[in-house]
């Protein structure tokens, strides 16, 4: 098997964040501030990413604001031919930060949007007055003029917010909009009663955006990640498990998704050790879901294999214990109407409290 | 697209080389499109100051080609580019 070089690369520089969202896809277990990687060795990775054929960058973590250092990764990674995108919650960015991540050569940010209102989003997000300041960033991102992409994660509380938050992306300046139904790993998973969308939200949500493409076309450019549970056919899980992107967390282990440590058969090389091109190429964790010759029935002699790669492995790990099986979202595996049955007893429990997610021990106070 | 418009890299979208593919990239928020000899030729030429049809007008020229066909198939990439919010046009 050809395998081809990578596209993107996902650095996630730290687990610290000021917010505590109940799906954040970070692991259950985080890495702490100490055991973090320097900025030479981040600048050293920026330079093997490049060399191996990776185009763009994005700097996510936690919250990389956090990382007081922001500034100068991002100066590393634009001289080592990277486009690269900020993912952040906008907590920690002062009008000053901003202006320096500019003149180091940010491409773009992605802003996090946890509801359109302080009321929801703040909750949410589980940190007081956090709508406010996000506000004032992104009145500071449009300042300076710096490519805006918002990004909504909707779920049963916020999903009635979605026409507000387009409204928001074009107040905002924001030429795109990433709408993303919650994902159930991490933190997620454990808020499943809490954020399951019904079956009519999620159709819902697909209407709007359906009608908002054709209103918005050559203004907002709208990426939308339905409700998977509620869904016929799996996602195409990173387009392809080792086929176009890979993942650094912040202690330096290099893995082929953000969730995969959740597969525990499998073992992750750092990039302490070896050379990433060495870990893309001849990695066991990357080599272990690649192609198609892992796969069992139904996906073999299916004709989607090659389309969706038989969904996602951690999604086949977390639901049904064995990551090599079809992705229960498939109409096709025979676990995929108790999975739908799974899905409605989740969206129906109403009073369901929010488990924040909690973060990795220490001072979790965004650098100043 | 019309012979007045000038077409102009937005922030944010900039041309690379590909040296480990070797080919040219059109470089965007979260996106990296393969560009052809014919989008690289055609690319090159936006400057943000020089109109549809004096950019046009130049490849007729450096490729010995018929103006009209070079402006039917501008228009459509450049269109194309332009949906995508990948490309912006002023007058």
């Amino acid at each position: 098997m050809t395998v081809a070089p990578p596209i993107a690369m996902l650095a996630e520089l730290t687990h610290r964040c000021p917010l505590s969202c109940p799906y954040c896809s970070n692991p259950v277990q985080m890495a702490r501030q100490a055991a973090e990687l320097d900025t030479a060795t981040w600048a050293r990775v920026f330079c093997e990413a490049a060399d191996l054929g990776v185009l763009q960058l994005h700097l996510s973590g936690g919250e990389p604001a956090s990382r007081r250092d922001l500034t100068q990764l991002v100066a590393a990674a634009r001289a080592a031919g990277l486009y690269t995108n900020l993912i952040t919650s906008g907590i920690g960015l002062t009008e000053r930060r901003l202006a320096a991540l500019d003149a180091a050569g940010l491409d773009h940010v992605q802003l996090s949007l946890q509801g359109t209102d302080p009321e929801m989003a703040d909750e949410i997000g589980g940190y007081a007055g956090g709508f406010a300041r996000k506000m004032q960033v992104a009145a500071w991102i449009g300042d300076i003029g710096f490519p805006l992409t918002l990004n909504v994660v909707l779920h049963r509380r916020n999903l009635h917010q979605l026409p507000r938050a387009l409204d928001m992306a074009r107040e905002m300046g924001a030429r795109r909009i990433e709408i993303a139904t919650v994902q159930f790993h991490g933190w997620a998973l454990k808020n499943r009663d809490a954020l399951m969308p019904t079956r009519d939200q999620a159709r819902e949500a697909t209407r709007i955006v359906k009608e908002a493409r054709a209103r918005l076309k050559g203004q907002l450019v709208i990426d939308y990640v339905p409700a998977d549970y509620h869904e016929e056919y799996p996602k195409r899980c990173m387009g392809g498990w080792g086929t176009s992107g890979l993942n650094i967390t912040p202690d330096g282990k290099v893995l082929p998704c953000h969730a995969a440590e959740t597969i525990p058969h499998l073992s992750f090389d750092r990039v302490a050790d070896k050379p990433l091109g060495e870990i893309w190429y001849k990695g066991a964790a990357f080599n272990a879901y690649r192609g198609t010759g892992w796969m069992s029935e139904p996906c073999q002699s299916c004709a989607r294999k090659t389309i969706d790669f038989g969904g996602c492995r951690c999604q086949a790990m977390a639901i049904l214990g064995d990551p090599s099986a079809t992705d229960p979202v498939c109409v096709k595996s025979p676990h995929h109407s108790a999975l739908q049955a799974q899905a409605q007893t989740h969206a129906a429990q109403a009073d369901a409290p929010l488990v924040y997610r909690k973060s990795p021990g220490g001072n979790t106070d965004p650098a100043g | 697209m019309r012979e007045t418009d000038i077409p102009v890299l937005p922030r944010g979208v900039r041309l690379h080389h590909d040296t480990v593919r070797d080919t040219w990239v059109l470089l965007a928020p979260e996106r990296a499109v393969t560009l052809d000899a014919v989008g690289h030729a055609i690319l090159s030429e936006v400057d943000g100051t020089r109109s549809f049809g004096e950019i046009t007008n130049t490849l007729a020229a450096r490729y010995d080609a018929p103006v009209d066909q070079i402006r039917k198939d501008s228009a459509g990439f450049l269109g194309a580019l332009r949906t995508r919010l990948y490309l912006d046009v002023t007058e």
